[in-house]
């Protein structure tokens, strides 16, 4: 185990290393922004006193790379900042931080994905068995069609199609069991959450389960023509258990890598979903401290996105480490 | 383990008429055309022919299985009495791997990467619910007993990976035992091991079906070795039977005019000649990768213009690291590499264009070394103009004739890899390498993927274009039969080191090293009692020799 141990160390300090890369692309973009965050909330009227003391306040007079420091110094100890949402008045407002706006709505999102995770994985996986078992059939093309059009209809048509069916009384059911709106918080209790979030999860099941399947499904195929599947179907073997025995553990790294992508997609990429649903996630946030100028907020935000994917590639690569038994056994 | 009755009378295997079709581009050809076939219970019956003569097919719908893009189109397969044509998969299911099992020919390939060896073998007798999972294991250790395997209690729990080529054939043999079948298909089982290797697998093979009386199959186009292992040989040419008879009369008798062909391809024999305008020089080279074990040791050598040396030696021995090494792919460690007395830079980057093309490669295989996607025209006409500069009509005219030198027609200029047969394109690899008109050719195992009769025509041009043009040839196998045909001089390699090296006829006379006679002794005979004698002779000399000498490769 120690060699892949090493691996997995190395690619953890990689990750590190790329984050920290990314801190820095991060803050020079939203340097280069257009626009002054004090004139925007002071308006039109403020006189340069004003607005030069109000930068003071903010620490924006200081040069880039110094505040830069002190921001990934903060990050570093788990500090992100103070939300500038809610200094307009001058000397009045409230100090917020920003991990007190932004935890409870990445723990929503978290719980979105995982929710969606729970049922899409495992389907997609089971549903990719099942066409390549019985490829180039009746049920092969249909799922196929199926998944390709979930693809492409974008997916807030998608979401209003399932809030129309299920959540409008009078449509599909008379009283109907889905809520239209998911709104969360984290006081109500665990069933009911699940039922408030139904929909989008069932969105955004169809949203990615497709990818996953027909990577599944063209992994498996893709080794059905290798020897050593002839040799099982020689030696007597179900052409189900070719499948999940044979083909399926060899398949693990592109597949892994999908999921990846995928689980990914479901903590940055959804906020179309969280609009249409008016669900509480950090898409929304993040959307809206774009258009506030909430600074410190948006790069909390993107840095955690980064952080979503450089783990999720990392425990993709791990799998398909682990799953490969030229690594795992060597020599 | 009983063994089973065995009287002549006793028919397990009745094939009638048949017919099988392949399909390319959409159409439907014939690869097999009427086909009989009758085995008794515990016989061995050799198949032999070109590749293309339909051999595996054959062997394969004996199970009553045809490879996908292939269909059993007429004819009966009656095995024990039960037709399997047009049988259910599910119920020929039951029979695949209980009773009659198949051995592939690449074991590394055919066993699954992701389990380990003791559950691909327990896999058949558990599927088939003839055995529970402890007294499968029994079985294992057994068979692997039985195959002498190395450390039979724990070689099953090893990766595919973790196991030498020769050792997984015999274990996929030990497999295809595993339910005691009545009938093993054997499709090529040792064509891709060396000749040491070689000999104990098939020593372990006819062993074993002779322990348990299994009727067997065995196909292969290396008439020595099915020689050794079949009691009857059917001789097959493009989907038909040639002729068919006992392995003796076989032997000494052949009637038709093409088996007397295959027999005739081992007698290609070229008479040294003496030289002493040495071309390559190659002293004291030492190699490793990274840093770890050396893979050459105090390597010398020298390559005469216009002759072939010979590089032999098992998988492993170091003859390809060299070639890297003369190539400048892997710089030594110690040591150079003298071209026309002018010491070479030991790292490719550093030699000059002129340098690179007056030495060029041919590889092993011809199909992974021709880019798919490109033409003829364009795989010769890149050295053409890389290195000489020759642009349109001119350039074009020269690809022609070069393929004039390789005996191709010039309308072969606009064919893609994919539509040439394997001698074709190992001729197209040829041109490629004559095309930058080189002092020194590498021929990197250029014959050991293609038929007898196949790489007799790759030789014999071989030797044409030596002659013609003066080339030199550093020509790298394992197989002796084809250094006899073509060498002027042997080195002969064994992890890492040379051995032996001399004149062709001075290496191939007794006496010899003890790594040679081993090499030599191994290369089957076309004498059916020649197996049998060599493993006696061994047995007497000093118990276990090969196995031992190929362990520890």
């Amino acid at each position: 185990m120690s060699p892949i141990l090493k691996t997995v160390l190395q690619r953890l300090g990689l990750g590190l290393i790329t984050l920290f890369a990314v801190s820095i692309i991060i803050f020079a973009t939203i340097e280069m922004l257009p626009g002054d965050f004090a004139k925007a909330i002071l308006g039109q009227s403020a006189t340069p006193d004003t607005v030069a003391a109000f930068q003071k306040r903010l620490g924006l007079d200081r040069p880039p790379v110094e505040r830069y420091l002190n921001w990934i110094g903060g990050v570093a100890q788990g500090d992100f900042g103070v939300s500038f949402a809610g200094l307009g008045g001058l000397g009045g407002g409230q100090e917020t931080t920003v991990v007190s706006l932004v935890a409870p709505r990445l723990a929503n999102t978290l719980f979105l994905a995982g929710l969606t995770a729970i049922v899409a994985v495992p389907l997609a996986l089971i549903l990719g068995m099942l066409a390549a078992l019985y490829r180039n059939s009746f049920y092969d093309r249909i799922v196929n069609m199926v998944t390709l059009t979930s693809i492409s209809v974008p997916e807030f048509f998608v979401a209003y199609i399932l809030m129309l069916l299920l959540a409008v009384p009078h449509v599909v059911f008379d009283s109907p069991p889905f809520y239209a709106l998911a709104k969360i918080n984290f006081d109500m209790p665990f069933t009911e959450r699940v039922m408030r979030s139904a929909l989008p999860v069932m969105t955004l099941v169809l949203v990615i389960v497709a990818h996953m399947m027909r990577m599944t499904r063209a992994a498996i195929i893709n080794l059905l023509s290798s020897p050593f599947i002839e040799m099982a179907r020689l030696k007597g073997v179900s052409p189900r258990r070719i499948i999940y025995r044979h083909a399926l553990p060899n398949a693990w790294a592109p597949i892994a890598t999908v999921i990846a992508l995928n689980l990914a997609y479901l903590v940055v990429g959804v906020v179309v979903v969280e609009v249409v649903f008016v669900y509480p996630g950090i898409g929304q946030l993040m959307v809206d401290a774009v258009s506030s100028r909430n600074i410190p907020v948006v790069q909390a935000c993107a840095l955690i996105f980064a952080a979503t994917y450089i783990l999720l590639n990392l425990i993709a690569d791990i799998v398909s480490i682990v799953t490969n038994p030229r690594l795992l056994h060597p020599r | 383990m009983t063994a089973k009755p065995n009287s002549a009378g006793d028919r397990l295997l009745e094939i009638r008429g048949l017919r099988i079709e392949g399909q390319s581009e959409d159409r439907w050809h014939q690869i097999v055309k009427g086909v009989d076939l009758d085995l008794n219970r515990g016989e061995v019956l050799g198949l032999i022919g070109e590749s293309g003569a339909g051999k595996s097919t054959i062997g394969l719908a004996a199970m009553g299985y045809a490879r996908p893009g292939c269909r059993i189109s007429a004819g009966s397969v009656k095995f024990d009495g039960l037709e399997l044509v047009g049988l259910a998969e599910a119920k020929k299911r039951t029979l695949w791997g209980s009773r009659i099992s198949y051995v592939a020919q690449s074991a590394a390939a055919s066993f699954n990467p992701a389990h380990r060896l003791i559950e691909q073998f327990s896999e058949v007798p558990l599927e088939h619910k003839v055995m529970g999972a402890d007294e499968a294991k029994t079985r294992a250790i057994d068979l692997f007993r039985r195959l002498r395997l190395p450390n039979p209690e724990t070689i099953g729990m090893r990766y595919p990976h973790q196991v030498s080529g020769g050792q997984l054939q015999r274990a996929m043999t030990a497999m295809a035992m595993s339910c005691t079948p009545d009938l093993i298909i054997f499709d090529e089982p040792t064509t891709a091991l060396d000749v040491t290797t070689q000999i104990e697998v098939l020593a372990a093979i006819k062993n074993i079906v002779r322990q348990f009386n299994t009727a067997a199959i065995y196909i292969t186009h290396d008439l020595a070795v099915v020689a050794q292992m079949a009691d009857r040989i059917m001789v097959l040419r493009y989907g038909e039977t040639v002729e068919e008879a006992p392995t003796a009369e076989m032997l000494a008798h052949p009637k038709q005019a093409y088996t007397r062909t295959l027999w005739a391809v081992r007698s290609l024999h070229k008479p040294e000649e003496p030289a002493d305008d040495m071309l390559l020089r190659v002293e004291g080279v030492e190699a490793s990768y990274g840093n770890s074990i050396k893979v050459l040791d105090g390597i010398d050598l020298a390559v005469p213009r216009g002759r072939t040396v010979a590089l032999v030696g098992e998988s492993g021995s170091g003859k390809s690291t060299l070639a890297r090494v003369i190539t400048g792919l892997l710089p030594p460690s110690k040591g150079q590499v003298l071209f026309e007395g002018k010491p070479l830079p030991p790292a490719l980057k550093q030699r000059s264009k002129d340098m690179l093309r007056r030495m060029q490669m041919i590889y092993q295989m011809p199909d992974t070394a021709l880019n798919p996607r490109r033409r003829v025209r364009d795989i010769i006409g890149r050295p053409l103009r890389h290195y000489l500069g020759l642009r349109g009509a001119v350039q074009e005219k020269r690809i022609v004739e070069l393929l004039e030198m390789i005996e191709l027609d010039h309308r072969f200029i606009d064919r893609l890899p994919g539509e040439l047969s394997g001698g074709q394109k190992q001729r197209v690899c040829i041109a490629r390498a004559l095309a930058a008109k080189p002092d020194l050719i590498i021929c990197d195992e250029v014959t050991s993927a293609l038929d007898q009769i196949v790489a007799e025509g790759i030789l014999k041009l071989l030797l044409r274009l030596q002659k013609e043009l003066n080339v030199s040839y550093l020509y790298i196998t394992h197989d002796l039969a084809t250094v006899k045909a073509i060498a002027d001089w042997i080195v002969v390699m064994h992890q890492g080191r040379i051995v032996q090296q001399g004149p062709k006829q001075a290496v191939l006379t007794p006496p010899h090293h003890a790594y040679t006679e081993l090499l030599l002794s191994s290369v089957p005979e076309m004498d059916p009692a020649w197996l049998d004698g060599v493993l006696a002779r061994r047995g007497a000399a000093g118990g276990g020799a090969p196995a031992e000498a190929s362990a520890a490769s």
